[in-house]
């Protein structure tokens, strides 16, 4: 990927802030995210990762600062046109699936959009994640992994310009972290989706990341290209979290 | 109410709840004073209000009967979905009444049970449509009334005939409210 088209940023957040009652659990002076990139989010448990995506998804609007998206700043009452906002889409730890089957689960974001020929597309979201076999199964009876290989389906079902990922594998066994990391890599690669990718896996960051950014308590202390990050860390904070001895 | 939090959803629940296990005799009670012609909504004589002893005064009665049980178990019903799903569903492109109708969709199996309380209660009902509706036959008579009337006077083979047409009509709709839950029942 050329360094070129990696400098376009998708986001661009200004001066971000979330509150919660009294405690502030995001403050962020700045952070872009390139479009086209996959960017990991790494950081101890309750640094406010899951916040961050839900800002960016334009689940819940900032307590402060701007959200640039695609060019527009959305600011603390002003949030995106329901076109714009469905240009994000984010996969969670936990998958919550309809109780319907596999095939309508992949195609409730078309149908949301108001979409009728469904077919191809949700045809191709299965086969990405190499689920065609179960089309007609109920959600309900999947394993674990399958469950998000469908929640994974269901977002790029319809082809969004972001993909968020929520600690998408944990939990999951190596045999479907593979699968899943390999799919979102290829949807990377050949659609050009921007991925944000939140992990406390900092394996997972290495293999899959072009830039990682490390969260803690609210803050970014540390951000950069991802064998930089790893290999030369400049926060002793950072370097304590990649070497395991934070507590999280 | 199942789906947001917001100031007084205790306060709601608490009264619906209330209203759930209310003697539905006592609301015929009411409505009987508040539609009489010296009570509260009666005396003002405001001609949308429905007169006593007609067939809308019982609508109204069995309204405010069967609206806590519907209500109440609808509300159980959509707070026992995770609340998660409806963040993912606004997050797949739902506009808030999608999400809405989607979790109502996802908790099926409890409207259902909702809707089958409250029909339940109503057609069942027979001390309040007796109050309001007077029992007038051809007018405000209805089966559980009927029936009521014909056991006094002795007519116990059309009494239980009734009986019979009551229960078949309960079942029927019974019937039909389970083949709505369909496939989630059948899991
Ligand atoms: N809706 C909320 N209301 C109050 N506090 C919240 C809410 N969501 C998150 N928090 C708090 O914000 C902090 C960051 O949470 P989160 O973003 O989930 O962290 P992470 O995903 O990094 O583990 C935590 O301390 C959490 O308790
Ligand atoms: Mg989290």
């Amino acid at each position: 990927m050329s360094e070129a088209r990696l400098s376009d940023p998708i986001y661009r957040l200004k001066n971000l802030t979330k509150v919660y009652g009294e405690r502030r659990v995001l403050n962020i002076a700045t952070l872009e995210v390139y479009r086209g990139e996959i960017l990991a989010l790494v950081g101890p448990s309750g640094s406010g990762k899951s916040t961050l995506l839900r800002l960016l998804n334009f689940l819940e609007p900032p307590s402060e600062g701007v959200i640039e998206f695609e060019g527009v700043e959305y600011g603390v009452n002003q949030s995106p046109k329901l076109e714009k906002r469905r240009q994000v889409v984010a996969v969670f730890q936990r998958p919550m699936l309809l109780n319907r089957s596999v095939w309508d689960n992949a195609a409730y974001g078309l149908r949301l959009r108001g979409e009728h020929d469904t077919r191809s597309q949700v045809q191709r979201a299965l086969a990405q994640v190499g689920l065609e076999g179960l089309a007609q199964q109920r959600a309900h009876t999947l394993s674990g992994g399958e469950a998000q290989r469908v929640a994974l389906a269901r977002a790029i079902a319809i082809h969004p310009q972001v993909l968020l990922l929520d600690e998408p594998t944990a939990n999951l066994d190596p045999y479907n972290v593979g699968l899943i990391e390999g799919i979102v890599q290829r949807l990377n690669r050949e659609q050009g989706t921007t991925l944000v990718l939140v992990t406390h896996n900092i394996f997972q960051a290495r293999r899959l990341a072009q830039r990682v950014a490390f969260l803690l308590d609210g803050q970014i202390i540390e951000m950069g290209e991802v064998g930089q990050f790893f290999d030369a860390p400049q926060d002793a904070r950072t370097r304590a979290f990649i070497r395991g001895e934070m507590i999280y | 109410m199942g789906l947001k939090r917001f100031r007084g959803r205790r306060l709601i629940a608490a009264l619906l709840y209330t209203g759930m296990g209310f003697p539905p005799v006592v609301i015929g009670l009411f409505v009987y004073l508040l539609l009489s012609r010296n009570g509260v909504l009666g005396s003002l004589n405001w001609s949308f209000l429905p007169k006593l002893f007609t067939p809308a005064a019982m609508v109204v009665a069995q309204t405010v009967i069967a609206f806590p049980l519907v209500a109440g178990f609808t509300m159980a019903a959509v707070m026992g979905v995770d609340p998660q799903l409806r963040q993912q569903l606004l997050s797949l492109g739902a506009t808030p009444r999608q999400a809405a109708v989607t979790v109502l969709m996802e908790a099926r199996l409890g409207v259902i049970v909702a809707i089958a309380a409250g029909f339940g209660g109503i057609i069942s009902e027979v001390g309040a449509v007796m109050l309001v509706g007077g029992n007038i036959e051809g007018r405000t008579r209805v089966l559980t009334t009927a029936i009521v009337l014909e056991t006094r006077k002795g007519n116990f083979e059309l009494a239980l005939a009734l009986g019979g047409v009551l229960l078949l009509l309960t079942f029927l709709a019974n019937l039909v409210m389970l083949r709505l839950q369909g496939k989630v029942f059948d899991e």
